[in-house]
Formats: structure tokens, C-alpha cells, sequence
């Protein structure tokens, strides 16, 4: 086994609903070894997308700590959380969440706007991106003028034009029919084995889990890896 | 920069409400810079104002006549470097519609108290020994095409000549011009007091108010109480004031000018805080998800608000740049037309008051929005969807 990159001890995580208090993850331990691809499925409110959001640094942990390479990001301030997300990881929604007033390739750029990148060096590392999903000739597209698959490919093109080591994806078949969602996570499958990414993302469907390495369930703020079959 | 073309697409994402936001804006400067030029006309004369000059009317009123014997005895004042005296004309050229500022004045006295007028000496020369002599403005000259050597009619609508012909005829002898820049400052003509005074039908030996000149180290005030308290008691009392007093009290004549102006942009520019106040909050509610996304990327809480806040600043920046620079070239033409008799010109103050007004309304309408990006939880606003 690779060294982790990503390190959850002794996490937990409440929400406040009303008066209500919901423990969503509970006293969570979790190691994410360099380059693996974990599928997490779990019922609905299970704490899945909140799992995703204390490892991307979108949230941060109630108890414990999260470590993702260097940085502890349960310590770290929302600026130097927004800093670090620049470069360290990248994101994939359900519904893709482009910029509809942007390019194909100005949403790609979009990351590379908070690095030193020049115009040029940007255009460049973004028509990369665009290449490496199939998309290199949709670059001059608007969203509206994309098909769901197409938007998908933009959206993990954006995620990975920073070149971050881990990639969190929420449900990134969910929006899309089953060959495109295939289409989606071969492409997935592809950045994990040949470039190295490593992948966590959140599913409900079993189907898409078969491509991940392993399978992580998430059920009343424990976690358990699924036997191999 | 590198982050302008995100913030010129966000701007335009809803065409329609961005084009009339920007008319709304455009519109209040083209206001702006129309109603500073009216503001700037009503107080021309305060503009050319010197702080060493005193006027001395009538206490009364400004029409009522003085009698020039008091001439020597302002001159005796100490402190007192220079006297002159200014009678007010109202003639027209040709048409009733070319009006402008035409006084009698005595040569010499008159340009050693208003140095800043700059008259070649051999034209002054040939004026001076010309009883129906007649300087003019650069500016009257440009408009009316006059040269030196032209015999030009002026009407009268006060003072019937003795004959009781209402025709003056004057000769140009020279072409002033002036080191104040400010429009309106060479708007008008000059001839000589004892021509008219010999030739006009009635109020001879009086003349409408003095203009005297102080010592540099002179007290105004104290050589104002000085006149006045010469002439208490007499026929003819007087009132003197500072020049600057003089023109801003001639221009209150028509109403608080400065106030009305500052009043109705007041309310223009209030509404306009609205409108684009809307435009923003609006577009911010629309993309809360979007907003949520560029944090998720790496975008601050400080830049979004800033990006936000730019958006706001552009709307304004677009059209008010438009409504200056479209009110400006209106008033450069309405003076080119009308610069004569009512002198229009939009001051760099204006220039200067109108970007800090798009700044401040920049910020103002964009800054409640602006900040409600800046609170946006990711988590929240990304499950809101």
C-alpha cells in the first residue's frame, strides 16, 4: 500500500437542525492512500457528502482531524483553506455547475486565475484539460450549446486543469444515462491509472461504484469498506 | 485584470436589465453634466472673481445709479489702490437673440483694476484716443466673426441717445482676451464712458457701480465699512461687498441656483442607487450557486466580495462615462452657440465630483451584494443548488 494521502482521525461532525442536533459522521477514522479510486455509498443523509466536504476543505470537522498531504486542514482559516483548495484538489458536481456566461474554456481557466499563470499560459494548460476529456473542439462553446456528458467533461477538465493529486466527485453520474455515465467514469478511470489522480467520489449507484478500487459505506456516521465480491 | 473578462460576463448575463441599468445611469450623468453647466453659468461671475476686488452699489439696489462724483472720494480711501466704474448697457447686435454684456467704462481705470485682461498697447492706444471706440471679447469676436476696423450697430434697450435714436455705432478698435481660461470670461464689449455718457438721453453723471482694486495687504472688510460709512446718510448710500459676495448675490436674483441644481441631481442620483442597487442584488440572488462554485475553486470570501463589488463599478463606470462624456460634448456645443450670453462650461471640478460620484455609487450599490456573496457558506449555498 502506497502512503496516504489523505488521513480522517477521530472526526466528527454535528448539524444543528432546529433543536434538533444530527451527528452526522461519528468519531470517523480513515486513511486514503496515494492514487486509489474509493466509491462511497451510503442512504441519503448518511453523512456521504459530508465526507467529501471535510476532505476537500469545504467544512470542517466538529472533533478530530483531517490531513490531506501536508496540510491539516481542520486547523487551517477559510483564506488558507481557499488557498489551498487552488491547487490541491479538484471538484466534480452532479449538475456540473459551469459558469453558463463562460467558454467551455474560460471555465477551465477559471482555477488558473488565482495562480500566476499569464493569459497565455492559461489558454495553453486549459486547451490541455479540454484535450485530455475529448473536448478539444468544444472550447469556444457555451455551456447551453453542450450535452450533459459534454458539460460533465468540462467540469473534470476544471477540475484537474490545476493539476490537483485528489479529485472529490459528488455524484458525477447522477444527471446523465448510462452510456454517458460510463463515458464519465471511464474517464475517470483513465485520470486514476494513468495520471495518477486519486479519486473519491460519492455514488448511489452500484454500477458506477464497480469502477472504483474499493467501496467505501457510510451509515449512521460509521464507515465500513464493502468486502470484495 | 486577468479577472476582467469574468467580471464583463457576469455584468452582461442578463442583457436586457444590464442595457437599461446602464440607460438609468447614463442618464443621470448626461444630467449631471447638463445642470453642473447651468450651475456654472448662473455663478460665471463668481468664477472670474478676485479676491482684491471690492464692489461698491447702490445700498438700495443694484439698479438705482451712483453718482460718478463719488469716484474720487472711494479713490481717497486708504488702502484704496484703484477705482473704476461699470455701468450695465443690455444692447443687442442685429437680432434681439444676440445678446451679451456690453459696459461704458474709462480705459485706463478700467484694465488697472482688471489686470488679468490682455490688450495689445497699440490697440488700446487706438481705442483710447477713439470716442466711439470699442473693444470686444475674443469670444464675441469669434462668434460674430468681428475684426478690428469693423463699424458695428449695437441697439438699446435702456438708454435712448440724446437724439432719440436707440442706434449705437461703435468701431473695434482691439480684441481682448483673458489669462482666466474659464468660459464666459471675454463674452463681452467695452466703450468709452464719456461717449456715452455725452450721448445717452438721461441719468447723465451717474454711472451703475464701482469696482476698486485693494492693497495687497489691505483688510476688504475694513475698506468696505470705510465707503459705506462715507456715503451714510447721503442721497446715494452705498453697499460694498467682495466681488466673489457681488456676482453670487446677481445670481440669486433667479433663485438659489446651486441649490435647486444640488437638489434635483440629489434625488437623481438616490434613485439611481436604487435602480442599480436592484440590478445587483438581483443578479447576486440568481447565482448564488455560481458564487458558491468559485469559493469551492479557490476564489476568497475578499475576491468575491471584490468581483462583486468591480461588477457594480463597471455598470456605473459604462454609464456614466457615456453620460459625461455625451453631456459634455452638448454644452461644448451650446456654448459654441449660446457661449455669449450664457456661458457654459463643465469645470474640471465638475470632471472630478462626476468620478467620485460613479465611485461612491459603485460602491454604495454594490456593496449590500456584494457582501451577501462574501457571507456565502459553500455548503449551504451548493446544497440550495
Amino acid at each position: 500500500m502506497s502512503k496516504p494521502l489523505a488521513k480522517l482521525h477521530g472526526v466528527s461532525r454535528v448539524y444543528q437542525k432546529g433543536k434538533e442536533r444530527v451527528e452526522v459522521l461519528h468519531d470517523i477514522d480513515l486513511e486514503i492512500p496515494q492514487g486509489d479510486f474509493i466509491a462511497i455509498m451510503g442512504p441519503s443523509g448518511s453523512g456521504k457528502t459530508t465526507l467529501l466536504n471535510l476532505l476537500g476543505g469545504l467544512d470542517k470537522p466538529d472533533a478530530g482531524q483531517v490531513i490531506v498531504g501536508d496540510a491539516e486542514l481542520s486547523s487551517m482559516s477559510n483564506s488558507q483553506l481557499s488557498h489551498w483548495r487552488a491547487t490541491h484538489v479538484g471538484f466534480i458536481f452532479q449538475f456540473y455547475n459551469l459558469l453558463p456566461v463562460l467558454t467551455a474554456q474560460k471555465n477551465v481557466e477559471l482555477p488558473l486565475l488565482l495562480t500566476r499563470f499569464s493569459g497565455k499560459e492559461r489558454a495553453e494548460r486549459a486547451a490541455i484539460a479540454l484535450d485530455i476529456v475529448g473536448l478539444a473542439d468544444r472550447a469556444k462553446h457555451f455551456p447551453r450549446e453542450l450535452s450533459g456528458g459534454q458539460e460533465q467533461r468540462v467540469a473534470i477538465a476544471r477540475a484537474i486543469v490545476s493539476d490537483p493529486a485528489l479529485l472529490l466527485c459528488d455524484e458525477p453520474t447522477g444527471d446523465l444515462d448510462r452510456e454517458t455515465a460510463d463515458e464519465i467514469l471511464k474517464l475517470l478511470q483513465i485520470l486514476n491509472q494513468e495520471h495518477g489522480k486519486t479519486i473519491v467520489m460519492v455514488t448511489h449507484d452500484a454500477q458506477a461504484a464497480d469502477y472504483a478500487n474499493r467501496t467505501l459505506l457510510v451509515d449512521k456516521g460509521k464507515l465500513d469498506f464493502k468486502a470484495a465480491a | 485584470m486577468k479577472y476582467f473578462g469574468l467580471i464583463w460576463r457576469n455584468a452582461w448575463r442578463k442583457k436586457i436589465r444590464t442595457s437599461l441599468t446602464i440607460l438609468s445611469v447614463f442618464v443621470a450623468f448626461l444630467l449631471f453634466a447638463l445642470l453642473s453647466a447651468v450651475g456654472y453659468a448662473f455663478g460665471a461671475g463668481a468664477n472670474f472673481a478676485n479676491a482684491e476686488r471690492l464692489i461698491v452699489i447702490n445700498k438700495i439696489t443694484l439698479i438705482n445709479p451712483l453718482p460718478i462724483a463719488y469716484q474720487n472720494r472711494i479713490a481717497a480711501t486708504p488702502g484704496v489702490r484703484s477705482v473704476t466704474h461699470n455701468t450695465w448697457f443690455g444692447g443687442y447686435y442685429q437680432d434681439e437673440r444676440n445678446q451679451f454684456a456690453q459696459f461704458p467704462v474709462e480705459p485706463e481705470e478700467y484694465f488697472s483694476v482688471y489686470p488679468e485682461l490682455l490688450l495689445p498697447d497699440e490697440q488700446f492706444e487706438a481705442w483710447r484716443k477713439n470716442r466711439t471706440g470699442a473693444i470686444v471679447g475674443q469670444a464675441l469676436a469669434d462668434q460674430y466673426g468681428w475684426e478690428v476696423g469693423d463699424r458695428i450697430p449695437i441697439q438699446a434697450t435702456i438708454w435712448t441717445k440724446a437724439d432719440g435714436g436707440r442706434t449705437w455705432e461703435f468701431d473695434i478698435e482691439g480684441i481682448f482676451t483673458s489669462e482666466t481660461a474659464a468660459a464666459g470670461a471675454t463674452a463681452f464689449m467695452l466703450f468709452q464712458y464719456d461717449y456715452f455718457d455725452e450721448a445717452r438721453a438721461f441719468g447723465k453723471g451717474t454711472i451703475g457701480w464701482y469696482v476698486l482694486r485693494v492693497e495687497p495687504d489691505a483688510d476688504p472688510v475694513q475698506i468696505a465699512d470705510a465707503i459705506d460709512q462715507q456715503f451714510a446718510n447721503s442721497a446715494s448710500e452705498t453697499k460694498t461687498s467682495t466681488e466673489e459676495a457681488f456676482a453670487a448675490s446677481f445670481a440669486k436674483q433667479y433663485g438659489d441656483i446651486g441649490l435647486i441644481v444640488r437638489l434635483i441631481l440629489g434625488a437623481v442620483f438616490f434613485t439611481l442607487l436604487l435602480v442599480a442597487g436592484n440590478t445587483m442584488s438581483q443578479s447576486v440572488r440568481e447565482r448564488i450557486s455560481e458564487l458558491a462554485v468559485l469559493k469551492t475553486l479557490g476564489f476568497t470570501d475578499l475576491s468575491v466580495l471584490l468581483t462583486v463589488l468591480a461588477e457594480a463599478m463597471l455598470i456605473l463606470a459604462i454609464g456614466g462615462i457615456l453620460g459625461l462624456g455625451l453631456g459634455w460634448l452638448a454644452v461644448e456645443a451650446l456654448n459654441a452657440q449660446y457661449g455669449t450670453q450664457v456661458p457654459l462650461y463643465l469645470t474640471p471640478m465638475a470632471f472630478v465630483t462626476a468620478f467620485a460620484i460613479m465611485v461612491a455609487a459603485g460602491i454604495l450599490s454594490g456593496i449590500m451584494p456584494a457582501l451577501q456573496a462574501m457571507r456565502l457558506t459553500i455548503t449551504d449555498a451548493l446544497a440550495r443548488g
